[in-house]
């Protein structure tokens, strides 16, 4: 296809630029919103003025933020226009669909009472402003339900919602519900608004307990905290359960990811987890065993089998296997793969050079080929078609190391989140309990540790969606559409032209937002406006 | 060489042509949102700090829904007319690289100028919100210019393979040649910048007469009314350029019938298409010509606050007819004039029947987006318009 391999390299690198810069936005409006709300609703319960107080101070801490989230949003909407064009007319049935509704009813939501939460503190009535508080956090929370249904259709299509149409060559919807109500999306947005709700609490828990220190704002602080607490308690459990939920989904729909993250070179029964370790980046296919791939490792014998198959002995296939195949589990080597996967690939021309000379039966041979089933599920009666595995058929006579992700940067990233995970729920619960006892106000121990916890959970969330998406290399859609194929030929130097541009504005940008922040949280709750 | 795949399903057509109106309609409301970009340029008219920051607290409660109302845009023709979508954004790679940009620094701007310690300055601010209004409206004029003057590509609907003319190696000015390429059009595209951008003022202007107290801000309302003579006068020319070329250009036409889908140049297509379906579009055109003009007529020597509503209404009509001028009645909405059997229409571009279909029950819920914008922005409205304590009060989140 004559793509420029450097130049997909800038695409990548451009586009997981801006996506990192739109989630570090993006959490803390999911979680600050409803923080927002909740300080609002015990405002107008109480009708204490200094509860109003509270909601103002953070809201405009939220709108500081809520500024660049859009700003950064809106590059990623179009890029997958402008550096991915492919990939969007491949699959434009099946993602735009969620993305054209995510902006329908979601984003109209967000923008329009955002502005009556903002301004309308006197404009409105009390119960008007309330309600448009809370609307403004249910908005921004169902645009994440969108995005993250699209998301899930790149992890894991199906044929449940889609299908390759021979004749326009594309991926098309044939059920709209099934593509919203899959597992893998509905896990992946619990998973991330929960992060985002932890995000933002440890974040009030931060700031609070930083006034604390300072002996500064004590009301506020104490009040703020323990809202923040309570809820980041929660959220960062149901974070927790839901992630495990996650990494289930995920060994079942996506085995290269789950390798990768857990350094499985070699398939095992009762494969364990390794809670700490150092993996080496090796070619899988000459690995012997999963020792000789980490420098050095701590096990948790049979966990990931627990996990993944919810079964301590079953088996979890590696990477090595996953390239050169497994006749005892029924593993294709990747060899295999691709060749049925070119097979459709010639079909699918031979179909359209018949239809172009109006040769009506041959381009009915070529079409029953495609289409033509090569493995059946006799239990569940589900069936792979030579259509389905038409991506494959790029990696034929390319080097395997190709087919799976590094694997050190996703094992790193995931064990980071991971183990920032259990840190969360122990720093919330320690902080909880001191609240409720009535000493965290004198702990100053516990209140510096949450300080220096705040930007902890964006190197998570970050971590996470590094997870997600270089483990899902090499692929954009999983499975179906190679990286390289998705990508917009363009002059390498254009691309590189627009990552510096964007990212000159970002960094700018970001860095005036944190003076900013800064400046708002120094001069605290008074004055805030 | 392309061979385009058309579908000859009636429902199917039907559902096309039912989303390039949605398409439409969402081009003209973005058009009349405009008036914040245009309000944008006018910091200038501001003599003291008091009437700068009613200019800013004015559209600074609008900014996000014209920004909202773009990403919507830009998500229905993704869900809808996929090949557009990968087509045009992937091509004229330049020309929305550089509106999103303009977008970028736009969405930072209203909240960030007024805040202590914010990096780059208020001027830095002000200048992003003048580059939005300015360079952010031609370009999007000049980008809807090359739906009716056509572009320079070519695509294997096999393989997916996109060709842009310009663009085999190096830097390269993918998809600007539209601005300089006088051969193919830049009259009529940069016409086209120019006149949204004029439109866009001149609303812009309307607006804040509108929004912002009169009695309280006499000096500013004047000048702003001078803005609107003066705008309309570039505007009027603009419009005589487009409306030139409408009646003058080869149109790029196909048979809706063809399954074949042949595009073909014919010549007076945008006027035949003005004067088809009983000649609806033409007299939709002529009034919202008449109102938009009317709006400017009561603002500039009536002393009028209302002639936004007027206008604004009128901007809607003439931005729906821009659009369905281009894409119905067999047009090709996004012609190639490098190969024009490639030329994009909305039969060839879109999505599956079903996903159209699905998406269309979607847009059910599109009325009850507009009636509680409508009833948000009549609560935030009724409150009366933008007044000097108001902005110095610390509770009303005042930028
Ligand atoms: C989990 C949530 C989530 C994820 C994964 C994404 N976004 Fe996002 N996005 C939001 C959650 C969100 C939000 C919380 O709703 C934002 C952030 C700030 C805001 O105002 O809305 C937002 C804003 C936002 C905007 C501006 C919206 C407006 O005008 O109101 C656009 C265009 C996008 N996003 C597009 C995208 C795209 C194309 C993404 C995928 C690649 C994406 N976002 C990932
Ligand atoms: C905002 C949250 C997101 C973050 C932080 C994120 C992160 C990333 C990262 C780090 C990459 C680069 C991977 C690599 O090249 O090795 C990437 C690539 C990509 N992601 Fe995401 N992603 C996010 C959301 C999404 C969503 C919601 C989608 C689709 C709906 C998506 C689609 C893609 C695509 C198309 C690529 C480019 C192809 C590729 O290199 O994989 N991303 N993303
Ligand atoms: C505590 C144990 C946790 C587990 C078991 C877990 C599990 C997972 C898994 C398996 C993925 C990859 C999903 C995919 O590939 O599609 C993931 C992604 C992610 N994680 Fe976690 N996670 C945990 C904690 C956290 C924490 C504490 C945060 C942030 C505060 C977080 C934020 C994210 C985000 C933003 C993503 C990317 C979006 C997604 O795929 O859902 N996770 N997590």
């Amino acid at each position: 296809m004559g793509i420029d391999l450097h130049m997909l390299e800038w695409a990548r690198a451009q586009f997981a630029m801006t996506a990192l810069f739109h989630f570090f936005f993006v959490p803390f409006t999911l979680g600050m919103s409803f923080l927002v709300a909740f300080f609002e609703t015990i405002y107008v319960k109480t009708g204490k003025e200094e509860w109003k107080e509270i909601t103002q101070f953070w809201q405009t801490i939220f709108g500081i933020n809520f500024a660049l989230g859009l700003a950064t949003g809106i590059i990623h909407e179009f890029e997958f226009g402008t550096n991915w064009s492919t990939y969007s007319w491949v699959v434009g049935d099946l993602f735009g669909a969620p993305l054209a509704v995510e902006g329908i009813v979601a984003f109209f939501m967000e923008a329009t009472f955002a502005a009556i939460s903002f301004f309308g503190w006197k404009r409105v009535s009390t119960g008007v402003h309330l309600s448009a508080t809370w609307l403004l956090a249910i908005g921004s929370n169902l645009s994440a339900l969108w995005i993250l249904i699209a998301n899930g259709f790149m992890q894991h299509p199906s044929n449940e919602f889609g299908f390759f149409n021979i004749d326009t060559s594309r991926l098309e919807m044939t059920n709209f519900w099934a593509l919203i109500t899959q597992p893998v999306a509905q896990v992946k947005f619990l998973h991330t608004i929960s992060a985002g709700y932890t995000l933002s609490s440890l974040f009030v828990l931060g700031i609070s307990a930083l006034y604390l220190l300072k002996g500064k704002h004590k009301d506020f602080a104490k009040k703020s905290a323990a809202v923040a607490a309570a809820f980041g308690l929660i959220s960062s459990i149901f974070v927790a359960v839901i992630g495990d939920e996650h990494a289930y989904e995920v060994a079942n729909t996506q085995p290269t990811k789950i390798a990768s993250a857990e350094g499985l070179y070699v398939g095992e029964k009762g494969a364990p987890i390794v809670a700490i370790g150092i993996p080496k980046n090796l070619p899988a296919e000459e690995v012997k065993s999963n020792d000789e791939a980490f420098v050095f490792k701590i096990e948790l014998p049979k966990m990931l089998s627990l996990l993944g198959k919810r079964d301590p002995n079953a088996y979890v296939p590696g990477l090595k296997d996953l390239i050169k195949g497994n006749e005892e589990y029924g593993i294709w080597p990747l060899k295999k793969l691709a060749e049925i996967g070119k097979e459709a690939r010639e079909d699918l021309f031979k179909y359209h050079e018949a239809k172009k000379v109006g040769d009506e039966a041959a381009a009915e041979a070529a079409k029953a080929d495609f289409y033509k089933v090569i493995w059946e599920d006799k239990d569940t009666g589900v069936k792979l078609t030579k259509a389905d595995l038409i991506g494959y058929g790029y990696f034929l006579d390319k080097n395997p190391d190709l087919i799976y992700p590094p694997v050190p940067s996703v094992f790193y990233a995931f064990h980071i989140m991971v183990g920032l995970g259990f840190w969360f729920i122990l720093l919330f619960l320690m902080s909880w309990v001191a609240i409720v006892k009535g000493t965290f106000e004198q702990n100053k121990f516990l209140q510096k540790l949450a300080v220096i916890s705040v930007p902890l959970p964006w190197i998570a969330t970050s971590f996470g969606w590094m997870t997600a998406e270089i483990g899902r290399q090499p692929w954009t859609v999983f499975g179906v559409l190679p990286t390289a194929e998705s990508v917009t030929p363009l002059a390498l130097t254009n691309v590189q032209a627009t990552f510096f541009l964007f990212l000159t504005a970002f960094v700018i940008l970001g860095i005036a937002e944190l003076k900013i922040l800064f400046t708002v949280v120094k001069s605290g709750p008074k004055g805030a406006h | 060489m392309t061979w385009a795949p058309i579908t000859v399903d009636a429902t199917h057509f039907y559902l096309q042509v039912y989303w390039w109106i949605i398409i439409a309609v969402l081009g003209g409301l973005f058009l009349l949102m405009t008036f914040v970009q245009g309000g944008q340029t006018l910091f200038h008219t501001a003599k003291s700090e008091d009437e700068e920051r009613a200019i800013l607290n004015s559209l600074g409660r609008k900014w996000e829904l014209t920004f909202t109302t773009l990403v919507l845009f830009g998500g229905a023709l993704y869900a809808a007319f996929p090949l557009f979508y990968a087509i045009s954004f992937g091509g004229a790679y330049w020309v929305w690289m550089l509106i999103l940009f303009a977008f970028v620094l736009q969405a930072v701007s209203y909240e960030y100028m007024n805040k202590p310690n914010n990096l780059i300055g208020k001027g830095a601010y002000k200048a992003f919100l003048y580059f939005n209004g300015f360079v952010g409206m031609v370009l999007i004029g000049a980008a809807v210019g090359t739906f009716f003057t056509g572009s320079n590509f070519s695509y294997d609907p096999v393989t997916k393979v996109l060709h842009w003319g310009t663009a085999p190696e190096g830097f390269n000015l993918r998809g600007l040649e539209a601005a300089i390429d006088f051969k193919h059009g830049a009259w009529f595209n940069l016409a086209m910048g120019i006149l949204v951008f004029a439109a866009a003022r001149i609303l812009g202007a309307m607006w804040l007469i509108n929004d912002i107290d009169n009695k309280e801000f006499p000096e500013l309302i004047e000048r702003l009314r001078g803005i609107v003579k003066r705008c309309f006068v570039v505007l009027l020319v603009a419009l005589g350029v487009v409306l030139f070329g409408w009646l003058t250009m080869k149109g790029y036409a196909y048979d809706i019938h063809d399954p074949t889908g042949k595009v073909y140049y014919e010549d007076g297509k945008y006027l035949h298409n003005l004067l088809a379906f009983g000649a609806i579009q033409l007299i939709i055109l002529l009034i919202g010509l008449v109102l938009y003009v009317f709006g400017v007529f009561v603002t500039a020597f009536k002393n009028s606050t209302r002639g936004i509503w007027f206008s604004g209404l009128g901007i809607v009509l003439i931005g729906i007819i821009v659009f369905t001028l281009a894409g119905l009645n067999g047009t090709s909405f996004y012609p190639s004039y490098a190969d024009l059997q490639s030329s994009l229409t909305i039969q060839n571009s879109s999505g599956s029947k079903y996903t159209l279909m699905v998406m269309a029950w979607v847009s059910i819920s599109v009325p009850f987006v507009l009636g509680y914008i409508a009833w948000v922005w009549y609560q935030m409205k009724k409150g009366g318009p933008i007044t000097k304590e108001e902005i110095a009060d610390p509770e009303s989140h005042a930028y």
